[in-house]
């Protein structure tokens, strides 16, 4: 049984699907909500470099790239916020986020 | 079965259950480090793919950097774990199918839709002599998406400005001196020039003390 392309699509929506279970169970700490973020991108990008290789075309690894890029850049801006977020109010319980309420 | 398929499905394995730990591990240090753990396993699965060039940028950049950040964070902030664990397994069940149903329903898909059991392409180019997957990388980048590289460059630009920016903090008892109002003061800010004569005749005194004062020239 030699691999096929379904074998490295099925592990990315498996890794999908799991990081959308940690959104679900984590929904109260927005550090693990960050890392789930992250694990879907790595499910894309898995997804992304299979099509390349299966396909014979480097476009899709020309995208992971961009999308590594702006990962970075977004997580980088995300602890910054969540850094200042905890200095504003010792606290990074999402359920306490709630200052906009009203 | 031959050792590609072997290693897939080691890489593979030991990926899901590090995915699974970094969703539920108690401690968010573990769970960075779980995350890294996947990030090595995921830039292995890339190495069978034969995308040297991402795989090495995947450890680079995502553990020397983006988890080193997060473990920073992770570590610098006193969290209550206690307190954001109450309640983890009340919506167990609900994730469990939603996560079972988007796992099967892609699976089906993707493995209907895509059924290439064929040689994949990008094994032929690859073992061409000479074949280089970074060559082929940047002479794409540089050429055919030279535009949406700069683009990306500007991106980590602002999102490094961004970082800093919202993390900055002024002590407000600090005496640092502004560098640049001090260069750009004029003399005219620090030194008021008065135009005055050097030398004015004295006020003429009143006619009463001039008569009773005694006349110095009359003394001697």
């Amino acid at each position: 049984m030699t691999l096929s392309l379904g074998h490295f699509l099925t592990l990315g929506a498996i890794l999908f699907a799991l990081s959308v279970i940690g959104i679900f169970l984590n929904r109260k700490n927005l550090i693990i909500l960050l890392m789930a973020i992250e694990l879907m991108l790595l499910a894309v990008n898995i997804n992304f470099v299979a099509f390349s290789y299966y396909l014979g075309d480097m476009h899709g690894q020309v995208f992971v790239f961009f999308i590594l890029t702006v990962a970075a850049a977004e997580s980088a801006i995300g602890l910054a916020l969540l850094v200042l977020l905890f200095r504003n109010k010792a606290t990074i319980n999402v359920d306490e986020l709630n200052a906009l309420k009203g | 079965m031959d050792v590609t398929t072997g290693l897939f499905y080691l890489f593979s394995a030991v990926l899901l259950f590090a995915a699974f730990r970094v969703i539920t591990a108690r401690n968010p240090v573990y769970s960075a480090l779980y995350l890294v753990l996947t990030f090595f396993q995921a830039s292995a699965i890339w190495l069978l793919l034969r995308a040297e060039f991402l795989a090495i940028t995947l450890v680079l950049v995502y553990v020397g950097a983006v988890m080193v950040l997060f473990l920073f964070v992770v570590m610098m902030l006193d969290i209550d774990v206690e307190g954001l664990r109450q309640g983890f397994w009340k919506h167990f069940p609900l994730a469990a199918g939603v996560g079972a149903l988007i796992a099967l329903e892609m699976a089906a898909v993707l493995m209907g839709g895509f059924r290439m059991d064929g040689a994949p392409r990008g094994a032929a180019l690859a073992a061409a002599p000479g074949a280089s997957n970074t060559l082929e990388l940047g002479k794409l980048l540089y050429t055919e998406y030279l535009f949406p590289l700069q683009v990306a460059a500007v991106i980590l630009l602002v999102g490094m400005i961004a970082a800093i920016a919202l993390t900055l903090r002024q002590r407000k008892d600090s005496k640092a001196i502004d560098a640049g109002d001090a260069v750009r003061v004029k003399a005219r800010d620090r030194v008021r020039i008065v135009q005055m004569p050097a030398t004015r005749a004295a006020e003429p005194a009143p006619a009463e003390a001039a008569a009773d004062a005694p006349q110095p020239g009359a003394k001697a």
